[in-house]
């Protein structure tokens, strides 16, 4: 598809104009609020909302703080979550008997919405980052272990019998044939992880903090500033795609072993 | 060249299975039991290329198995250099019948896992090495995935034969190979064979593969419970062309007395699996 980039552009901008005609006061006739303030109250004003951003990043320079510390807590809680998810998965899948006694307190768990554990993550680990790693690291722990436990129960019994008969000891099995098995299936699930310690992060800022893109997005709301709001969002969903693309990068190159479909090269 | 009746197996044999029987028992109801090969008594003597021929399910596999001390028989006992196998057979080497290699691994990396395991020094000259011979020299750093079938079997063999072991088991190791490729890795090996005077016990289905590369050929019978219906020496000269020495008179002779034997237990194989 050619222009592929430049269409996906264009509809942004569209949906930026479209935004501004329908919200701006005094542009069109109202057909929606009997005040024509009340559209920019409710959606905010594309200009007003860049001017935000712009101030945030060029005149004040005040959002790095604020970024640093959401991206903090989002790389913590994905660490923390994926060692501790490695961890478990391994040896509840290595180890039979653990593995049945844990397997109905691992799904009820896993049912239950961890984001209602965010009050009491503040009340134990305080207003700063440590609450906020906490929630994340629920998120992101139950991702990493299921694909974990489903890595190490899909490991190719001819492998693993060949492995054993090249003379690899149980601690060898763990680290040569397990564990590159098990990263495969957790870096397949590499985005959803990293976004769901994203989500951890900016959720556990948004119901209580002092720093983060979370934070500044609850004052504002707090004082009806609905342009900050949106431009909030905007900039977390930028931050987002930009992790994303990271997380891709790191991908290809970790799983260059894995087959790709089609790898032939046009000359 | 009758089938030869099966004495206790010398104690100078490289591998020997006494009275081996294999029962499995079905996890969800362990009433229903299958025994797979039932007091099979098999020597492989050092040097030796013995193979092993019967029809499809008739527990092949389930044989060597035993022998790698991948799986401890219901009863009987295996003898390894005549010490009795307690776990992995360390001195045996295995091929198996379909991929083996860790995929996460390159042809190199994969070669010298053995020897890494072990904590062996100057792991990946040797392996290059290995490679080398098996013709695969310019592709020690591609994935399995980026690799030919053929090849991938190639790097098997390396990965077998880098450790240098004092008995190599192959289960069907080119069944999935087309007849050239397949013709060429039958030479290759029977080369290294030759070179090294390994013990080599070959499980296949194909008794062509198997009188072409042997020295003796055991016929085992139709599962369930198949033990050795014949045993049959191949006093073909070696060095062998496996393609060539298809075209000699000895071989189709020995095609046929084998064949009279095996046929009956094909047949009865095939039935079972039509009846079931």
């Amino acid at each position: 598809m050619k222009y592929l980039r430049l269409w996906q552009a264009g509809l942004l901008v569209a949906v930026f104009v479209v935004w501004h005609l329908l919200t701006t006061p005094g542009l069109l006739p109202n057909f929606m609020f009997e005040n024509d303030r009340q559209a920019a109250f409710f959606f905010g004003e594309p200009v007003k909302i860049f001017g935000r951003i712009w101030t945030w990043f060029v005149v004040n320079a005040d959002i790095y703080q604020h970024l640093w510390v959401t991206l903090l807590e989002t790389a913590l809680a994905f660490a923390i979550g994926t060692l501790l998810g490695l961890g478990f998965g391994l040896w509840l899948a290595l180890s039979p008997m653990a593995g049945a006694i844990a397997d109905p307190y691992i799904k009820a768990l896993n049912s239950m919405p961890r984001v209602i554990l965010a009050p009491i993550f503040a009340v134990w680990f305080g207003l700063g980052v440590a609450s906020k790693v906490a929630l994340g690291v629920t998120l992101v722990f139950f991702i990493v272990f299921f694909n974990v436990y489903q890595g190490v129960k899909e490991v190719s019994p001819v492998v693993l019998a060949s492995a054993r008969m090249l003379g690899a000891s149980q601690r060898q099995l763990l680290r040569h044939v397990y564990l590159p098995s098990a990263t495969s299936w957790v870096f397949s699930s590499l985005h959803t992880s990293v976004g769901l310690a994203f989500v951890g992060a900016v959720v556990g800022e948004y119901l209580g903090s002092s720093r983060g893109v979370g934070y500044l997005i609850l004052q504002a709301e707090g004082a009806f500033d609905i342009n900050t709001v949106m431009a909030g969002i905007l900039v977390l969903t930028a931050f987002a795609l930009a992790l994303d693309a990271g997380v891709g990068r790191i991908e290809r190159r970790l799983m260059r072993w894995q087959p790709a479909a089609g790898e032939t090269e046009k000359i | 060249m009758t089938a030869t009746s099966f004495d206790a197996p010398p104690s100078s044999s490289a591998l020997s299975l006494a009275g081996v029987t294999c029962t499995f028992a079905d996890k969800a109801d362990p009433s229903r039991r299958y025994t797979a090969v039932r007091d099979v008594t098999l020597a492989v003597g050092a040097g030796e290329f013995v193979s092993v021929v019967g029809p499809t399910g008739c527990g092949k596999s389930t044989l060597l198995n035993v022998a790698a001390g991948l799986l401890a028989p219901s009863s009987g006992t295996v003898a390894v250099f005549g010490t009795p196998l307690a776990g992995i057979n360390r001195r045996a080497g295995y091929m198996f019948q379909t991929e083996s290699l860790m995929p996460w691994r390159t042809a190199l990396q994969n070669v010298a896992a053995g020897l890494e395991f072990r904590g062996s020094a100057g792991a990946d000259e040797q392996a290059q090495e290995w490679l080398k011979r098996v013709g695969l020299g310019a592709f020690a750093d591609r994935y399995p995935h980026q690799l030919s079938g053929g090849m991938r079997k190639r790097v098997s063999l390396a990965q077998t034969l880098v450790l240098d072991p004092d008995i190599i088991l192959m289960d069907e190791p080119f069944s999935a190979l087309d007849v050239q490729t397949r013709q060429l890795m039958e030479n290759e090996v029977l080369a290294i064979w030759a070179e090294k005077k390994k013990a080599v016990l070959f499980i296949t289905h194909d008794l062509d593969e198997a009188i072409a590369m042997s020295d003796r050929v055991v016929c085992l019978s139709a599962g369930p419970a198949s033990h050795p219906i014949g045993e049959f020496a191949i006093d073909l000269a070696r060095p062998r062309d496996v393609a060539e020495v298809r075209a000699t008179p000895r071989f189709v002779e020995l095609h046929q007395a084998i064949w009279s034997v095996l046929r009956e237990e094909v047949l009865a194989g095939y039935r079972q699996q039509l009846a079931a």
